[in-house]
């Protein structure tokens, strides 16, 4: 029997504020035993963070609990006193933060940092110390720990610093161990390594682990019980098994129906977004804070607000009407018909052979000649796109595809290759570009924060291009954005608004207006939904496909989120290193034969549904600096599939397998089927077909 | 369009200045700050009507009188009244320094914008440029100009201007290179805008705030340094009640009459203070969260 190790009761969290005292958590309980990872889902402003510090007593200076009790093992963690505390934090509480490089001192060598703390906390001597940290280094799977220990931060990369943080974490055998979104900074191959790095250490340690995420799918690969919390309260509890099987909470259910699955997509289903926001604290509905953005919600909803109430075997849910939404059966998403796309349309951009690099200062030499370095972030990708078609393009951060899109926008100035739009050959720089041109290609930049003027009003966002490229009258303009807006979902006075009024999604749809202002027939969309919680991606996701469905136009989406791309694009792309390495319909790319960067790429994701078992393909370190690109096959250092020197020698070639689906990889397609066996998306096969 | 957006901008900017003002009341320099400046610029308009003598009116027998009731600041060594001296005084003090500044803060402005958005040798020669003036002490510089041009109220403005050029030029500059590379100005060029309307339309509103902050702190300076070259004899000349000259004189009956000295020099402390704190609240109120929160 697991001794139980947090034991937290009815915590209440209040911050003072100019507008008086708001309650941002309100009666929650927690409970996490030895060995136990308890995932803490939720979406951003549900109050996760602002938990996790209350367990802890680090609430910043104008919260407090106002009510609850908090035990760790048998201390009761409310009676210490600072010092007493100061001994708990690093020792028996321990924390992973999100951001790795803010929570290492970039001026002290790992070891040492890692020595440090069981110097403090379990009072080893010098030699001792040094020794567990080199430990603890090779417990988290670091490659040369001799070498990483006496290293400084900026030496390593994110996901080896997540490792060293772990490691800091795991050094004095800590009863709780606190991850605040520790892989959300990571690409999904690295997060990948770091969940089950996770998975094993927790197998070997007895530590209670509290995990704090917004992804499900993270929850599902390593987490033991979940708890989803929405507005500052838990509105369903279990076992992962439970809660993702049997779920019991209309707020869980929409969380899951927003998370596009890899086995369908747009064709198929349209994402089931949850309508309205998450209340605020100094406005939250009377009854269940839920009842707002509930399908099910009946006038009791509305008045009383529920208990956390015991189903079965502790599985805890907050809805007064499970027992209705059991019988309601699992509408995960609507059919949809969409207009069938083929091969044969129109062709809009064509690019061939692009390649961008950057010059890099080289280091002054006195004497000889200074080599001339180039960072090669695009070399040599073509890609054709037709008339109202989407084409996705994956790829880890830093493969290039941000630049590549930016090539084609003209943003920066390709070094080779040519970019054809509508047959017609552009120029590298936007601003060599005919009136005509700009009015037809557009772009919905990634950061909602910066891609709107913080000083102009929303409405003046998407009035200039229709100024500017459609030469409207002023009259004409102002009925223009007003139907903008409207096809948008945001409502008329937002038009006033400046930026700073508005939340991220709605500032990504005043961008999206403002891209579709100028009516393109290409639209690019650098990864246009990746910073905002998911049921805000589903809606945004569920709008461009509605206005591509009516305006005929084409998408480049570029994304590193493989469900993502997999739910938007009919064609997909993948690029690594500069360099496109599989290209294909969405429904041929993920499936085997692939290529084994594909197949790693998909084997990394988290997929929410415990049932899926991914094969475990894992990349080791990091990509390469594209300043000095492997030889042969660019991914031979990584490849698990490697077959021998001819992939360390030679550049492999592209081979076709079926319709219009290419590969280039040395291994011939037969065998790489062979290998793949049936894939990760047999379950959903019959669907997509 | 532009109309309505505009009527509701007024609006709001009439409710952000209300919250504005009671946000000041939690920050008791900012106000106190504000105060002090207003009330300068209420002595600098008014002075001469507010002085109960005419600054340059003599009184020899009545000399380096201590403070009394006819002269609440006492008299200096012509037996004029100090305490008037000081207030028509202030005209000289804020007129000098306020233009000064706002030379600076003009050219700065201009050179600071280009510069950060065309880059490349542009940038490269106007910011080295500026690294020259910076590297030569400013009262050492101001002195070298002001002995070849001559001491005057005009030249005295120019040289104030001129040295502060080169800070004004690197704040603004930081901020535009920030703000470059933001995607609302990519946006404003993949729709064809032009160069000069991103730069005055798209990036002037947001340095703006940066830039009242650096404008009232280079004023505080500038009041510093008007009043030393005022003290070296270099700025305006007498028989004009400059407070800097004020100081200058009076060190010669430092020991016979304390009061001579101390009143001016109190004067030029307080408006600094004064400006510096007004010129924090500034920065709290415009650039919440740190610089780069353009």
């Amino acid at each position: 029997m697991p001794k139980k190790v947090l034991d937290a009761r009815n915590l209440t969290v209040t911050y003072r504020t100019e507008k008086g005292p708001l309650d941002t958590v309100r009666n929650v309980s927690l409970k996490i035993c030895s060995g136990e990872i308890y995932g803490l889902v939720g979406e951003s402003g549900s109050g996760k963070s602002t938990l996790a510090r209350a367990i802890v007593r680090y609430l910043p200076e104008n919260g407090f609990l106002k009510e609850g009790e908090i035990y760790l093992g048998d201390t009761d963690l409310l009676s210490l006193s600072k010092a007493q505390m100061r001994r708990v934090w690093g020792g028996r509480i321990t924390m992973v933060h999100q951001d790795p490089n803010a929570a290492i001192n970039p001026s002290v060598m790992i070891g040492e940092q890692i020595a440090e703390v069981v110097r403090t906390h379990l009072q080893y001597s010098k030699k001792e110390a040094k020794d567990k940290a080199l430990e603890m280094l090779i417990r988290v799977r670091i490659a040369d720990p001799e070498a990483v220990a006496r290293r400084y931060a900026h030496q390593l990369s994110g996901g080896m610093l997540q490792r060293v943080l772990i490691a800091i974490a795991m050094a004095t055998n800590p009863e709780l161990l606190i991850m605040d979104e520790p892989t959300t900074a990571l690409d999904v191959t690295t997060e990948a390594v770091i969940l089950d790095l996770i998975g094993d250490l927790m197998r070997e340690y007895d530590t209670a682990v509290l995990y704090i995420t917004h992804n499900l799918g993270v929850v599902a690969r390593v987490c033991n019980r979940v708890g989803v919390l929405y507005a500052g309260e838990i509105m369903e509890e279990g076992s992962v098994g439970q809660v993702f099987k049997n779920k019991l909470h209309p707020y869980t259910r929409g969380l899951l129906g927003c998370v596009p699955r890899v086995d369908v997509n747009k064709k198929d289903i349209s994402l089931k977004a949850i309508p309205g926001f998450i209340p605020r604290p100094d406005e939250l509905p009377p009854g269940c804070v839920f009842a707002p953005r509930c399908e099910l919600v009946e006038e009791a909803c509305r008045k009383e607000r529920p208990l956390l109430k015991d189903i079965e075997s502790g599985h805890l849910t907050a809805c007064r009407r499970y027992e209705v939404l059991k019988s309601y059966g699992e509408v995960i998403a609507d059919q949809r018909q969409l207009h069938e796309r083929t091969e044969s349309g129109e062709l809009v951009l064509e690019a061939r052979n692009v390649k961008k690099y950057f010059p890099v200062a080289g280091r002054l030499r006195l004497f000889g000649k200074s080599k001339r370095q180039e960072i090669k972030a695009v070399d040599d990708i073509s890609i054709r796109m037709r008339h109202s078609f989407t084409m996705g393009i994956v790829g880890e951060s830093g493969c290039g595809k941000t630049t590549f899109a930016r090539c084609i926008m003209g943003l920066e100035k390709a070094t080779a290759g040519e970019i054809e739009l509508e047959g017609e050959l552009l120029p590298y720089s936007v601003a060599k570009r005919p009136r005509d041109t700009l009015r037809k290609m557009q772009m919905v930049f990634q950061n909602p924060d910066a891609s709107l003027n913080p000083q102009h009003p929303a409405g003046e966002a998407v009035a200039r291009p229709l100024k500017l490229l459609r030469n409207m009258n002023n009259k004409a303009v102002q009925e223009r954005v007003k139907e903008l807006f409207e096809a948008v979902n945001l409502p008329e006075d937002y038009i006033y608004r400046l930026p700073h009024e508005l939340s991220g999604g709605e500032k990504q749809r005043v961008a999206i207006a403002r891209a579709f202002a100028a009516d393109p027939v290409l639209m690019i969309c650098d990864e246009p939904i990746s910073s905002l919680d998911v049921s805000v991606q589903a809606a945004l996701m569920n709008l461009l496909v509605d206005l591509q469905e009516s305006k005929s136009t084409s998408y480049l989406f570029i994304s590193h989120d493989l469900s993502a791309v997999r739910h938007l694009s009919d064609w997909i792309a993948v690029v690594y290193l500069g360099r496109l390495w599989e290209i294909g319909s969405a429904e041929d790319v993920f499936v085997p034969p692939c290529h084994p960067y594909t197949e790693a790429l998909l084997s990394a994701l988290p997929i929410p549904d415990p049932d899926i078992k991914q094969e475990s393909i894992r990349l080791r370190g990091s990509v390469p600096s594209a300043m000095d690109i492997p030889s042969g096959c660019r991914f031979h250092t990584r490849c698990p599939r490697k077959i021998g020197e001819i992939c360390e020698k030679e550049e492999p070639p592209w081979q076709s397998i079926g319709y219009y689906h290419q590969i280039c990889c040395h291994i011939p397609a037969e065998e790489l089927q062979a290998l793949q066996g049936e894939g990760l998306l047999q379950k959903g096969e019959g669907m997509a077909e | 369009m532009s109309e309505t957006i505009n009527a509701l901008n007024q609006k709001q900017s009439r409710l952000k200045f209300i919250s504005t003002l009671k946000r000041l009341q939690r920050y008791p320099t900012t106000l106190i700050g504000f105060i002090i400046v207003f009330l300068f610029l209420i002595i600098a308009l008014f002075g001469p009507l507010l002085a109960p003598y005419a600054y340059t009116a003599q009184n020899l027998p009545n000399k380096l009188q201590p403070p009394s009731e006819e002269h609440i600041f006492g008299t200096d060594q012509f037996g004029r009244d100090v305490y008037s001296r000081i207030l028509v005084g202030s005209r000289d003090v804020l007129s000098v320094a306020g233009s000064g500044t706002a030379l600076a803060v003009f050219f700065g402005l201009l050179l600071g914008l280009f510069s950060g958005y065309r880059g490349g040798l542009f940038d490269e020669l106007i910011m080295r440029a500026m690294d020259v003036i910076l590297s030569i002490p400013p009262l050492l510089l101001a002195m070298v100009i002001l002995f070849s041009l001559g001491p005057s109220r005009v030249n005295v403005i120019i040289v104030v201007g001129f040295l502060y050029i080169p800070m004004v030029a690197r704040v603004v500059r930081s901020v535009v290179l920030d703000l470059k590379t933001r995607q609302f100005i990519e946006a404003a060029r993949l729709r064809g805008e032009n160069s000069l309307y991103i730069l005055y339309k798209e990036i002037l509103p947001n340095v703006l705030p940066h830039l009242a902050v650096e404008a009232s702190m280079r004023f505080s300076y500038s009041i510093f340094l008007v009043a030393s070259l005022g003290f070296l004899g270099l700025g305006v000349q007498p028989p004009s009640p400059d407070w800097g000259l004020m100081v200058g004189e009076a060190r010669t009956w430092f020991h016979q009459a304390r009061w001579v000295l101390f009143f001016p020099a109190g004067a030029i402390a307080l408006l600094v203070v004064g400006v510096g704190f007004m010129s924090d609240g500034l920065r709290r109120m415009l650039l919440p969260g740190g610089v780069s929160d353009a």
